[in-house]
């Protein structure tokens, strides 16, 4: 089992020794990186290259480790008691399984997303060491445990919001997507739009790399926004001529509504614009 | 050779453990990767013993190193820049003057001898240091120029023609917990501080608990929780003027960053050392200003302190009654330090000077001691420790 990218997604090397690491070893991955440089993406394409089953756990600041296990749903067993129902002799009807479950009883190697791992509290990462580390949980209700038949590949994202547990940390790979390299961005855009004329993407990402050095800007456009720019800049049929414009009126990019999601970041640009526009003047 | 490379990390405290290390033998082991390809074993070893983008520049620095030498094997040829090439540049913007300047020094043969040799020399003062020559300074390389055409002196290996190894490129340098100080890397290790917010002998009604639990067994059971306590409270002193003009961005950094942090916060200012008053308003300082001693009574012990300041100062402001530069000062300094010590059990000193200078500056070290060794560097290594300090 060996991850080397998809066609759909451009691994770089770091990345794919980091994930065969993970998946050699048999450990959890941890992923970290800016906003939408396809953190989240990777646990897909990773499933999707080894034929394998996503399994997705989304963590909420509300979600407590024992939900990736199973709930014992007491209430409901409760009324059912007063009424009377049958299912209530067995305890096993009001166990719901977790994804933590569900994956671990997978008769094929399947993937398991953790996804934003740092929204949950704290101690969210704590309460999942054993569980991780030996793959198997036991159920008090019932009193079986419950351990993996294949041990599912562990992927867990991050944004950093919260530290984590250096226990936790230690019994992971760990992984630092970084932010691509015009390189590397213009094979993903070219994963992503095979059909895209050469010299917009040259002038499209000369743009984009510019907007990202600028000094002061609170959110820096990302991979995933760049894509949806230049799928807009060709919905539009924007030509590089266009984009291309030193016309100082124009300094603010076409559609950049997808590049630019903060208003004080747009506010900032027009002020630029107009400051290099007045400085133009003068120089008349 | 590993077992070296383990102790160069722990070394330069990178956080590693044992555990780390065996998971990569283990990986090794398990042929995860062609063993005989260094770049491919930096890229394991990098995701099995680094677990915080803030140490990935450390761990660079470090496997730069450890493993100096060991990428020649792989059949990098190293090539000089030629040198007729910087010849040339040198005629073409070097003036007649300088041009003297250079034969003075013993021509260019003896110029670029030398510029190794401070370039060796530079490695070893401040690793990671600047790569730059010559900012515009005493040495001689530099100001010849050839730096504004871009031409960048940095380590031995980008002089190569070839391109840098990966981990000499040093793309994380930005993310090293020491360099970078941002508000919302200074908020994040902020948050240690309220980490413990919940937690304390159980006296509150946990109310959705005690309902699931009574759900459960079938009796009323009755849960209990620590009680929210009271956000952190945080009593803030800035020393401000003279010698702390040079740190002021950093601390406009900390001041935004904590005061969106905690609830609880009050800022005081003082200058080099603290005495019968602090004032919080730097105009009005001499008019409105706030008694030390009103202060210890207003606040409560359970404040934590923190205090900012570079410490840098005459020992006699500190030790002796009239040491103040700009007051007569009845009692001295540190006699106000330890009273303020013995009332808040939870104080600490981040000082925006680099760790390793501290010992130099005698004032910095006995503040050092009177907090007892509770002074940290203003970094975000620095502020996390400090915080797990105030946490204790």
């Amino acid at each position: 089992m060996k991850f080397e990218g998809t066609s759909s997604y451009i691994a770089t090397e770091d990345l794919k020794v980091a994930v065969n690491a993970a998946i050699t070893l048999e450990r959890p991955i941890i992923v970290k990186g800016e906003p939408g440089t396809g953190k989240t993406m990777l646990a897909h394409e990773v499933a999707q290259s080894l034929g394998a089953e996503i399994i997705t756990w989304h963590i909420k600041s509300t979600t407590k480790a024992q939900q990736g296990l199973y709930e014992y749903d007491a209430v409901t067993r409760l009324r059912d008691s007063q009424l009377g129902d049958e299912k209530v002799k067995d305890i096993k009807n009001y166990i719901s399984k977790g994804k933590l479950w569900n994956a671990f009883e997978s008769n094929k190697r399947p993937v398991l997303l953790i996804d934003e791992i740092d929204k949950a509290d704290i101690e969210f990462p704590n309460d999942l060491l054993l569980e991780l580390d030996k793959m198997e949980f036991f159920v008090y209700e019932t009193g079986e445990t419950i351990k993996a038949e294949n041990r599912p590949i562990v992927i867990i994202t991050s944004n950093n919001e919260k530290e984590l547990p250096d226990a936790f940390l230690r019994r992971c790979f760990f992984h630092y997507i970084k932010f691509p390299d015009p390189d590397t961005m213009e094979e993903i855009v070219n994963v992503h739009y095979p059909e895209i004329k050469k010299d917009l993407i040259q002038e499209a990402f000369k743009i984009f790399y510019d907007i990202r050095e600028v000094p002061g800007i609170k959110k820096k456009p990302s991979t995933s926004e760049l894509i949806d720019w230049l799928k807009l800049l060709m919905t539009d049929d924007v030509d590089a001529k266009i984009l291309r414009e030193k016309d100082p009126k124009k300094l603010i990019p076409p559609l950049h509504g997808a590049l630019l999601k903060n208003e004080q970041d747009v506010h900032l640009f027009e002020r630029l614009a107009f400051i290099s526009r007045r400085e133009n003047e003068n120089l008349e | 050779m590993f077992i070296n490379f383990f102790f160069d990390l722990k070394q330069a405290s990178l956080p590693v453990s044992l555990k780390e290390y065996l998971m990569l033998m283990e990986a090794m082991n398990k042929r995860v990767v062609d063993s005989f390809n260094v770049n491919d074993f930096y890229y394991l070893s990098r995701s099995a013993l680094v677990k915080d983008e803030r140490y990935l520049d450390k761990f660079d620095r470090v496997f730069g190193h450890s493993f100096k030498g060991l990428e020649n094997s792989e059949g990098e040829t190293e090539k000089e820049i030629p040198e007729e090439w910087l010849k040339l540049m040198g005629q073409k913007y070097l003036t007649d003057e300088e041009k003297k300047m250079v034969e003075s020094l013993g021509g260019w043969d003896k110029l670029m001898e030398t510029l190794k040799q401070r370039l060796e020399e530079q490695k070893k003062r401040h690793q990671g240091g600047s790569k730059w020559i010559g900012t515009g300074g005493t040495s001689p390389f530099g100001a010849y120029g050839y730096n504004p055409e871009g031409i960048r002196i940095g380590q031995k290996e980008s002089r190569n023609k070839k391109a840098v190894k990966v981990w000499d490129k040093r793309e994380f340098s930005n993310l090293d917990g020491d360099v970078e100080l941002g508000t919302r890397n200074i908020k994040v290790a902020l948050r240690r501080l309220r980490k413990f917010a919940r937690e304390g002998v159980e006296t509150e009604l946990d109310l959705d608990n005690t309902i699931k639990s009574t759900a459960h067994k079938g009796y009323i059971d009755v849960k209990m929780m620590p009680e929210r306590r009271n956000k952190i409270k945080v009593l803030l002193f800035f020393d401000v003027g003279g010698s702390m003009d040079a740190h002021v961005k950093i601390c406009e950094e900390l001041f935004s960053a904590a005061r969106t942090e905690f609830k609880h916060m009050e800022y005081f200012y003082y200058h080099n050392c603290l005495y019968d008053a602090v004032w919080k308003d730097n105009k009005r300082r001499y008019n409105e200003n706030i008694k030390t001693w009103d202060l210890l009574h207003k606040y409560p012990s359970d404040y934590k302190v923190i205090f900012v300041g570079d410490a840098e100062m005459s020992p006699y402001e500190i030790t002796y009654p009239g040491g103040s530069v700009e007051f007569w000062n009845e009692e001295s300094g540190e006699t106000w330090l330890t009273r303020l010590l013995n009332v808040y059990e939870n104080a600490i000193w981040l000082n925006p000077i680099p760790e390793r200078y501290w010992e130099r500056i005698s004032s910095a070290s006995i503040i050092k001691q009177i907090f007892s060794d509770r002074m940290f560097p203003l970094t975000i290594e620095g502020i996390d420790q400090a915080m797990r300090e105030l946490n204790k």
